[in-house]
């Protein structure tokens, strides 16, 4: 079992938990993710790893209450306890020897963001956040990024907050005014990591995206999370959970990414309405 | 005077049109009587051929007689003392292929049903006796374990019961390796997989779950905390697909995925917490034991038709004859001498956003004939040119195998592998090129059976002993 020593609600979908962990904390990196199970027979989900305390032994996730699963983990309480947690697993985010970068946030994402900016930053590059969000109501994280960032810009797609638009308008004015990165690093919906792909590509700057598919054990044994990545013209088989989960963005089938993402949305929908009116029940 | 019978007596099975809708346990056991029956076919034979055909050395005519003697505890402490886990390999062993093929009653006749006896005599103490196993005398020495499938528990068993310290560390969230995540309920029930597990837990084995050696902690950092010997049982790893067209497709799995949602993750449950895809038209891709569970399962969860597709013929399904039979009395269907060329998906060209895209709608097949034999001896299997026609399904499963994990061996200094990324070991021993670290089961031979891994941690159990008290 393993117990929550902090929670808070960053909006009103999105939910940071300090979880203790000493064995993953000592050893989680930027850009690695976990597994856990809210209870007995629960399901197994992945999330990335928001930052962690070797000191305090404990390991931070923040998510997104979007399906059964992360609703019955918001329910949480401090002092409760989770059945399950393992990791750090997947490969850590590359980043020796890059002198100025881009890194790109969207929505949640930006909780997996900012631990690859902040080791950014303490490697010593010159480190530009784009974080971008629907409103303003469910800005996120606004205050770390920005003690971590030589520049930060902060989008709304309705411009209740920052600048109107997405995350693409500030990257394609950097780009235009000739900026160039050694590489841009894009965290978020995929849809979102497929434009900052297409707006990087022209100016041949490397560009990193975390992929985020279903999986089930994590450790390289189920092949759920395959990804299918073009090499040079040759189509090839990638695992997200051993092989990933950062890739390089050029390489991506994004589109069959964003199909293999809907497999299960019936049943996803389903369980989630299944488990928001047990919810309610147990308030009535 | 033994019973002379040229036929064991036949298993008791749920009837095939009950069972292949239910998760219930398919073969359901001898009583008292009928177990005696069968030992009494049991010539006792001196020379005991039957032991040299079972990777663990049973003492078979030995318990075989206090079956006959109706002591059937007796029997039970005849059997632990060389197997750890007598319930499972009750069921899931080859037998047919070890032990009963050397039986001297199976020259003219059937040989001794050894199998479906050690699984009587397993499922009589575990219904009748208490855990009253005692720990042994510890001595100062610790060891770890990775892995709790078949080999790793074995490992630590034997190591438990010279009174080692022993820790398994196991990735997922529960304890028994494939016997949890790979064989199914109605092969092998898991009341008995964490009985057999409760009974190392009460001679001192610790387990630690959610640990993934590799990642959460290192084999070297094992030796950094104490533990004088290590034994690697990680099981085999990522599985194989064909790289074929289409193998992204939605509604494709591997058959590692396809069980662990359905077993481990219970998703045959109605109030499961894991999506699986249930019904329809499924195609399983291999001809193995688990291909034969996969099929089995995509049954019981109310597909409307299962097909096996598999490249050879009959005599050259790698399959349990048993589970062979079992599969075409529930009414799957075998398309031998048939490969995948191309899975095909929908896609609909005019809404790049409608939800069937990409999901799976057939399979291109190619008809095959057998050539001459390989390497091997197995006839090697020959694609007939302009042969391809396309099987309606909207499931496949890929069940060709596994090939090893390389999460230990990337995060362990001295540890050398083979081509096929196998562990190197010392057959005798299981002694890897690591010095105090010893390896058995999948992580070393790919995919193989419960039994062989089992032979294998009780191989380097024997090592570790050698090694620590030297």
């Amino acid at each position: 079992m393993f117990r929550i020593i902090k929670r808070e609600q960053l909006n009103s979908t999105v939910v940071l938990l300090d979880i203790e962990a000493p064995l993953v904390a000592n050893k989680a990196k930027a850009g690695q993710f976990i597994i856990l199970r809210v209870d007995e027979d629960g399901e197994r989900i992945p999330l990335t790893v928001a930052g962690c305390d070797a000191d305090k032994g404990s390991v931070t996730v923040i998510f997104q209450i979007v399906g059964a699963t992360t609703k019955k983990l918001s329910l949480k309480n401090e002092g409760e306890y989770i059945s399950d947690f393992v990791g750090p697993l997947g490969t850590p985010t590359k980043i020796k020897g890059l002198k100025k970068v881009c890194v790109i946030g969207g929505g949640v994402g930006c909780a997996i963001a900012l631990p690859v900016a902040k080791a950014l930053k303490e490697e010593g590059a010159e480190v530009t956040s784009v974080i971008g969000f629907r409103n303003k109501d469910i800005v996120i994280l606004e205050d770390k990024f920005k003690a971590i960032s030589d520049n930060l810009y902060v989008m709304t797609d309705d411009g209740s907050y920052g600048q109107k638009g997405n995350v693409c308008i500030p990257l394609q004015k950097l780009l235009d005014d000739g900026e160039r990165f050694d590489e841009v690093f894009a965290i978020g919906p995929l849809i979102m990591m497929k434009f900052v792909t297409q707006t990087v590509k022209p100016y041949n700057i490397p560009c990193t995206v975390s992929m985020n598919p279903v999986m089930v054990d994590g450790t390289g044994m189920c092949g759920g999370c395959r990804i299918t990545l073009n090499k040079n013209g040759q189509k090839v088989t990638s695992f997200a959970c051993v092989d990933g989960p950062d890739f390089n963005a050029y390489e991506i089938d994004f589109d069959q990414a964003l199909q293999r993402g809907s497999m299960y949305g019936d049943f996803e929908r389903h369980a989630y309405e299944e488990t928001c009116n047990l919810f309610k029940k147990e308030v009535e | 005077m033994p019973n002379m019978e040229l036929k064991r007596n036949p298993m008791p099975v749920q009837d095939p049109k009950i069972r292949s809708k239910n998760f219930f346990e398919v073969a359901l056991g001898y009583d008292e009587l009928t177990a005696i029956n069968e030992a009494e076919r049991c010539l006792n034979c001196k020379n005991m051929p039957c032991v040299a055909g079972c990777p663990v050395n049973i003492h078979i005519p030995a318990f075989i007689q206090k079956v006959k003697e109706g002591d059937f505890e007796a029997a039970y402490q005849i059997i632990t003392k060389t197997s750890s886990l007598p319930a499972v390999c009750g069921r899931v062993c080859p037998q047919e292929t070890q032990c009963e093929a050397r039986c001297v009653r199976g020259i003219k006749g059937e040989s001794v049903g050894i199998g479906r006896l050690e699984r009587f005599v397993a499922d009589w103490h575990n219904e009748h006796s208490d855990l009253n196993v005692t720990a042994a005398q510890p001595n100062s020495k610790r060891v770890a374990v990775v892995g709790s499938g078949p080999s790793g528990l074995t490992c630590a068993g034997d190591l438990a019961k010279k009174g080692y310290k022993v820790t398994v560390f196991e990735a997922l969230h529960k304890a028994g390796g494939v016997l949890v995540y790979g064989i199914p309920e109605f092969r092998l029930p898991k009341v008995i997989v964490q009985k057999e597990i409760d009974t190392l837990k009460a001679l001192g084995v610790e387990i630690n779950t959610n640990t993934v050696i590799g990642k959460t902690l290192t084999v070297d950092e094992l030796f950094d905390m104490g533990y004088d010997a290590v034994f690697i049982g990680s099981g085999a790893g990522l599985p194989r697909f064909m790289n074929i067209p289409g193998e992204n497709l939605k509604g494709v799995y591997s058959a590692n995925e396809y069980l662990t949602r359905v077993n481990l993750m219970k998703a045959y449950k109605d109030n499961s917490n894991t999506p699986v895809k249930k019904g329809g038209r499924v195609a399983v891709v291999g001809g193995g034991n688990v291909a034969m569970d996969a099929a089995r399962t995509a049954l019981r969860l109310g597909a409307d038709k299962v097909y096996i597709v598999y490249r050879r013929s009959l005599d050259e399904l790698p399959a349990r004859r048993e589970e062979v039979e079992h599969a075409m009395e529930e009414g799957i269907e075998f398309h031998l001498l048939n490969n995948p060329v191309e899975i095909l998906g929908f896609n609909n060209p005019d809404d790049p956003r409608d939800v069937r895209n990409g999901t799976v709608t057939g399979m291109k097949v190619i008809k095959m004939q057998l050539g001459e034999p390989d390497e091997r001896g197995r006839r090697r299997p020959v694609e007939i040119p302009d042969s391809e026609f396309t099987l309606s399904v909207d499931t496949v499963i890929m069940a060709i195998g596994t090939s090893p994990n390389p999460l230990i061996k990337n995060t362990t200094s001295g540890l050398e592998i083979n081509q096929k990324g196998g562990i190197i070991v010392s057959e005798e021993t299981g002694a890897t090129t690591k010095e105090g670290v010893y390896a058995g089961g999948d992580a070393v031979t790919g995919a193989a059976t419960v039994i062989s891994a089992m032979g294998a941690g009780k191989t380097a159990a024997k090592a570790i002993d050698e090694y620590l008290t030297k």
